[in-house]
């Protein structure tokens, strides 16, 4: 292989991150983020992208130099960091020129003379020259970042991604914290403004974080091996503790963060639970179902239909007495569903399944089946769950009255109630975690079992599986039927969180979302299936107010999580075996 | 191998099951069928209509489902972010051919303001498709099956909302070929030029890559690795430059193919690729996947079916508004033809065993 | 070493938690003498002085159907700039939440904005779905928001239930629009068999039975009554089996996808050569012509009636045109901008100010006033809220496209009108 130039290789790293960053331009993202403020009055979102792509330039650049070089070369090193953040920026000046001059505008929406007034910090062509410096600043300190000692760029990595966090969370939080009375009120305006972290918030977080990082960089290993020098009996009381802790701060979540942070956790709990299912399917049996949102809808459907008081409604029974029958519907339809793809392997599978789910989607969408599913105007007026005395049903359109196991005064407490309407998200959100503890226990009994050790047989290899004596019908048909009850479960849940159901709402989507949560949390692992729900659904609702990059930057993470962890987030033990034994076998 | 009773009496019961479920699609098939053309709404000239629509359509979904076919028959990756491709070819040549449509050139040389929009469209999605191949699929090559699949959703998604970013939200209008209004009498049936030529078009594409890949050095390597990656390698192919070379030639017919459903579509914005990659997944699955002949009739069956059956079936039966549940004929067809044949109308190359 | 490190770090945090410590007391303790007491049924916003009047905007700001919230979104934005950024001497602050026009998109949403407590007013949502997934959350916080553009007749008939108590539109509802449509095509255009075309939407739906309904009350004939996939391209197989029921009139109330598609196609179909055609509001747009093509001239659309629109539309879209760049995305721009202005109305209406500047809004005063807004000169009409949540003047007019050219695009030109007005 031919020696590679150092000087190269800062212009290469220096071109494709000014590429970046003026795509990052162009798309609109500039525009939109600088809107938004990383530090009040220091940096916004906008400039600290395009500051990163710079610095991530030179850092690169550098990195390279070393690497070609040695570290004992530290003026090249710096200067090729230099370089390539100098080229980035000036990548964008010419951008910047070459808008002035051309109508760019004629085929980028985004090149408009916002974008260029915010480039020129809005002082127009003239001051074009700060792009290449700032880049070029940008580059050498992430030159220089490469010559920090672990000691100090570490904790300083975590202060900034502290910023970061914070500042893109910084609405949420706030809100969080205003809800929790006036004292928090002034906490919260003093470290979070309206569009991201004040000064005074950004240094708190950065140094606290700092601060916490060195502590356990020279402190950690004292504390660990404290508690490994515990008795057994003290172990036991710490796990029984922390245990205690997470679920008092689950009991309490709903209560302290309102009603987002709840419907955020019930709709991932919701993925959780489909997640689980198609990791039955997908996961153990090996069956890659494109169409899981069939079963989804049909649960959703099932309860619908069971409790609405709308004009669709044909039981008006209550949510409790319609989730059994709502999973038994879904068992049934993934028996029927099942069977007829029983013989089809691999890939066709995949299609297969898929057509399922679309077909699911077109029928209960279709005028021909709208007097029964209510067509493109849905089944409305579900009935909300009731801990309580549900009143008999009325009349159409009138809810079934729930009311309470008992209100009164106990003790000092005044006018406490037990039980009740289960209407808000905050208070769903018991359901739906209940329901996804519960199935993630089956699903662990499962993996545990015969059956389950079946389906990995069939995973690895049919045939052998099938000379060992394993039914491939049974045992398909069975991963089949639990994967759906479990999908179905999620939807009967979902339907009564909206409190209204539409086919629009089962799209193929949804399927494909359930599919690449289980592969980015790790296949078959069941850990693996809720860090993917949280990664994959939780943190883009999170994010809901960039909505126009929501999905741009879920394709890249999707990506970058692929390639940075083909095995998933949390794989299970098998996996991170077979992984290795791939890998070896390639290089061989 | 274990002869339990009730392990026999199920088999015995999925299969009833299923020749039942065959029986019972047949019969709903030629009841609906017959009672469609017993109630004679329709002319021939327009059972014709049907099947014309449905060729230049069904020649679309062929186009696309070369590439997904010939990368699934390399890879045996489902190329998730194919559909996309042939949207970024759509817009590539929207503003070529804008530029020649207003200096007038198209109006002048309809044949070249044709070929030049397509020459260029195939050349912006090949080079998409070689970079999204050099990003996000070549680093995972001998990733576990399903990594890869994922990967390219992410691609897909980035790539539907990078050009919505660029391009909006919008719809954008590909200038029409004035020289291509009207129709041509071909045997007595009036049938419109830009339906000819999107078919036709399609069909020397189709045969150019056919040729392609039957009798060129570059074909006959794709064809070596295919069978056989290591063994390829060790014949002295580069695997590797014929990896990208599958994906830039699927992705410039996909480029073309977005060119010709624009002159028959008009509209162009960013999510115009997602249905229609579907489609040509299923087209590719249904004339058995990895199969270059079999993606072509895939393509056309799966089109026709889609024009001709909602009237056809669907009709006769007594639903109401039967083209809202198109797709759904389309699945199901699918649905029934991997019952019938589970590798596809033209089987696939492959063993079942790899796939 | 270390040790010294760690000290530094500590100095530095108590440093900094004591600026926290001091930092916003001053301003507190000013604004409290001032003495507004609250008595609002739900309860007052404050905002002290130097931070922004924080309103949002909800809808679908993702997916195929982007253009519909953007561009509602974009007569938000230029009702903002038209106060200058500014309302009773508070920066605007406007924040955006998709809701993807689904249920459940519409219900995170709305369950977001409510746990907003600096929120003190809404437009949107978009999609009457998301209306229906989210409008209990929103309610419920006290909060209210105008739409811009549902059009679901459900959505203000006066048994909408308590649920929907903070909810009102500037869009009006589809019961008038599919009458006026039909009272046109038999009464103007005279005939008798006509064929409908929906996308299987909420809103294409019914509109299209609203239009069937009534026709048929007329004394007309539904010959067909057809649907696509929202998604599908190809429409010549469903205007085939249209052709062949034999149509004078064909109504597709569709959005811009399906709607150029079936324009751009329907000529091509024997027998459909000379039908007339005709849309609603949901393809009255620039995007129809650039989708359909020189068969969009001599097309009828349905809208609101822009003579009857009082204020300045020519302005507005001159203002559109210099902030974006192009045409508008789709038709509800100027509904946003009167809610807009409706809710800047109320607002400076109902909020107090003390004399430092502090603001304050009681949320169940501005949602009555809002309720209470009568006469109100938008853009779209002379505007009067009912009570059960209609803002918008349901004057519907027919319009003919005369010009193919997108570019030509401009129902409230004085002179030369594209689409132009032919009905009533």
């Amino acid at each position: 292989m031919k020696k590679e130039n150092f000087i190269w290789s800062a212009l290469k790293i220096g071109l494709t991150s000014g590429a970046i960053a003026i795509f990052i331009c162009l798309i609109g993202m500039v525009d939109v983020f600088s809107k938004r403020d990383v530090v009040e009055e220091v940096i916004t979102l906008g400039q600290f992208v395009l500051l990163a792509t710079s610095v991530m330039a030179g850092l690169l650049a550098s990195r390279r130099t070393v690497h070609l070089l040695g570290r004992e070369k530290w003026t090249a090193a710096l200067v090729s960091g230099l370089a390539a953040g100098f080229i980035s920026g000036g990548m964008v000046a010419l951008l910047v020129l070459l808008g002035d001059k051309v109508n760019l505008r004629a085929i980028f929406l985004n090149a408009s003379p916002v974008l260029y007034e915010l480039l020129t910090f809005g002082k127009g062509v003239g001051n074009i020259w700060v792009l290449p410096l700032m880049g070029a600043l940008g580059g050498l300190l992430g030159g220089a970042y490469l010559y920090l000692p672990g000691r100090i760029s570490h904790p300083v990595n975590r202060g900034l991604f502290i910023i970061v966090f914070m500042a893109l969370f910084a609405g949420l939080f706030r809100v969080i914290f205003i809800n929790q009375g006036p004292e928090m009120e002034k906490v919260a305006k003093y470290l979070f403004g309206q569009t991201g972290l004040t000064k005074a918030g950004a240094l708190i977080f950065f140094f606290g974080v700092i601060l916490i990082t060195v502590f356990w960089t020279y402190r950690g290993a004292a504390v660990r091996a404290g508690v490994a020098r515990l008795p057994k009996a003290g172990q036991v009381s710490l796990r029984v503790i922390a245990i205690a802790l997470i679920a008092i701060i689950a009991l309490a979540l709903p209560g302290v963060s309102g009603p987002f942070i709840s419907q955020v956790i019930v709709t991932v709990a919701l993925f959780i639970l489909m997640g689980l299912g198609l990791n039955i399917t997908l996961g153990f049996a090996g069956l890659l179902d494109l169409g899981f949102v069939a079963f989804y809808a049909i649960g959703a459907y099932t309860v619908g239909l069971l409790t609405s008081y709308g004009p669709f409604g044909l039981q008006h029974i209550s949510f409790w007495e319609a989730i059994p029958i709502a999973v038994l519907v879904s068992i049934a339809a993934g028996f029927t569903l099942g069977l007829p793809v029983l013989g089809v392997r691999g890939d066709y599978l995949a299609i297969a399944t898929l057509g399922f789910g679309e077909i699911v989607r077109l029928l209960a969408g279709s005028d021909f089946l709208s007097p029964y599913f209510g067509g493109p105007q849905g089944i409305i007026g579900i009935q909300k769950p009731c801990i309580g005395v549900l009143e008999p049903f009325v009349k159409m359109d009138v809810p079934r009255v729930c009311h309470p196991i008992w209100t009164g005064d106990f003790l000092f407490l005044k006018n406490i109630t037990i039980g009740g309407e289960l209407g808000t998200p905050q208070t769903i959100y018991f359901v739906a975690i209940a329901a996804a503890l519960l199935v993630a226990f089956v699903a662990w009994r499962l993996r545990e079992s015969r059956l389950g050790r079946a389906w990995m047989a069939i995973r690895e290899d049919e045939d052998v599986a099938e000379a060992l004596g394993i039914n491939l019908i049974q045992t398909k048909l069975l991963a089949y039927m639990l994967g759906a009850a479990m999908a179905g479960l999620g939807g009967a849940i979902f339907a009564t969180l909206i409190g209204s159901i539409f086919a629009s709402s089962m799209q193929l989507i949804v399927s494909i979302n359930v599919v690449a949560l289980i592969i980015v949390g790790g296949m078959g692992s069941i850990p693996g299936v809720i860090v993917g729900a949280i990664a994959l659904i939780g943190l883009p609702e999170l994010l809901r107010e960039i909505s126009e990059f929501r999905y741009l930057l879920y394709g890249a993470a999707l990506i970058a999580m692929m390639l940075a962890k083909p095995e998933g987030l949390w794989p299970s033990q098998a996996a991170k075996r077979e992984l290795h034994h791939e890998n070896t076998e390639a290089q061989l | 191998m274990r002869t339990n009773l009730s392990e026999r009496l199920l088999d015995l019961a999925v299969s009833v099951f299923m020749w039942g479920f065959r029986v019972l699609i047949v019969a709903v098939i030629l009841i609906g069928t017959i009672s469609t053309i017993q109630a004679g709404k329709y002319t021939s000239e327009q059972w014709i209509d049907f099947v014309v629509q449905g060729i230049s359509q069904g020649s679309l979904y062929a186009m696309i489902a070369l590439g997904y076919t010939m990368v699934y028959g390399i890879l045996r990756m489902i190329n998730f972010a194919h559909g996309d491709i042939f949207m970024t070819g759509a817009f590539g040549a929207y503003f070529l051919a804008t530029w020649l449509n207003n200096t007038g050139f198209i109006d002048s040389n309809p044949l070249l303001g044709l070929l030049i929009p397509i020459l260029f469209a195939m050349l912006v999605a090949a080079g998409i498709a070689m970079l999204v191949e050099r990003i996000a699929y070549r680093p995972l090559r001998n990733a576990p099956r399903l990594v890869p699949l994922i990967s390219a959703i992410g691609a897909s998604f980035f790539l539907e909302y990078a050009f919505r970013g660029f391009f909006g939200p919008g719809v954008y209008a590909y200038p029409p070929i004035n020289a291509l209004d009207g129709e041509w009498q071909i045997f007595g049936i009036g049938i419109q030029k830009v339906q000819v030529v999107v078919a036709v078009s399609a069909a020397i594409m189709m045969a150019i890559l056919y040729s392609i890949v039957m009798f060129t050095k570059v074909g006959k390597a794709m064809r070596a690795v295919s069978e056989n990656k290591d063994t390829a390698a060790l014949m002295g192919i580069n695997v590797n430059s014929i990896i990208v070379s599958t994906f830039a030639i699927g992705a410039a017919m996909a480029g073309a193919a977005g060119v010709l459903n624009s002159l028959l579509f008009r509209q162009i914005n960013f999510m115009i690729g997602f249905v229609p990659g579907i489609k040509a997944f299923t087209a590719a699955v249904l004339g058995g996947i990895g199969n270059i002949p079999g993606a072509m009739v895939g393509g056309l069956v799966l089109g026709i079916f889609e024009s001709i059956g909602p009237s056809l079936f669907l009709e006769g039966l007594g639903i109401p508004r039967p083209y809202q549940l198109k797709d759904a004929i389309a699945y199901t067809m699918l649905v029934m033809i991997l019952l019938f044949r589970p590798s596809g109308i033209l089987g696939e190359r492959l063993s079942t065993k790899k796939a | 070493m270390n040790k010294r490190l760690f000290a530094v770090l500590s100095v530095l945090v108590l440093a900094s938690m004591m600026l926290a410590a001091c930092g916003p007391k001053g301003p507190v303790e000013t604004a409290a003498p001032a003495g507004y007491e609250c008595a609002d049924e739900f309860r007052c916003v404050k905002i002290a002085p130097g931070e922004p009047i924080h309103i949002a905007y909800w809808g679908v700001l993702s997916g195929a159907d982007s253009s519909l919230g953007e561009d509602s979104k974009r007569g938000v934005e230029v009702a903002i700039d038209d106060k200058g950024g500014k309302l009773l001497g508070h920066d605007i602050l406007l924040t955006t939440e998709d809701a993807g026009c689904t249920p459940e998109g519409g219900a995170t949403a709305a369950a977001k904005l409510a746990s907003d407590t600096s929120l003190v007013g809404l437009i949107g949502s978009s999609c009457s779905d998301e209306t229906v997934g989210g409008i209990a959350a929103i309610s419920n916080a006290g909060l209210t928001t105008i739409s811009p553009s549902n059009t679901r007749p459900a959505l203000s008939a006066p048994d909408r239930g308590p649920d929907y108590a903070g909810y009102l539109r500037t869009a009006h509802s589809d019961a008038f629009q599919g009458k006026a449509v039909a009272e046109f095509a038999y009464n103007f255009l005279k005939v008798t068999k006509a064929a409908t075309i929906h996308d299987g939407s909420a809103y294409a739906q019914a509109l299209q039975q609203v239009f069937a309904d009534e026709f048929a009350k007329l004394g007309g004939t539904i010959v067909a009554q057809e649907a696509v996939a929202k998604d599908a391209t190809d429409m010549k197989p469903v205007l085939t089996t249209i052709a062949a029921a034999g149509p004078e009139f064909i109504y597709y109330p569709v959005f811009v996808a399906v709607g150029g598609y079936v324009t751009a196609q329907v000529r091509d179909v024997p027998g459909l050569e000379s039908v007339y055609l005709a849309g609603s509001d949901g393809i009255f747009t620039a995007d129809l012509l650039k989708g359909g093509g020189e068969n969009t001239k001599g097309m009828y659309l349905s809208s609101p009636d822009f003579s009857a629109f009082t204020g300045d539309y020519a302005g507005f879209i001159a203002k559109h045109e210099a902030k974006y760049g192009g045409s508008t995305l789709s038709t509800f721009h100027a509904h946003a901008y009167d809610a807009a202005n409706i809710l800047f109305a109320a607002l400076e209406k109902v909020a107090h100010v003390d004399d430092d500047g502090t603001v304050w809004v009681p949320l169940k005063a501005l949602r009555d006033a809002i309720y209470a807004t009568k006469d109100f000169a938008g853009i779209t009409g002379n505007l009067s809220c009912s009570a059960s949540g209609d803002c918008g003047a349901p004057v519907i007019a027919v319009y003919e496209i005369v010009n193919a050219d997108p570019a030509s695009w401009n129902p409230a030109d004085a002179a030369n009108p594209n689409p132009k007005k032919v009905w009533p």
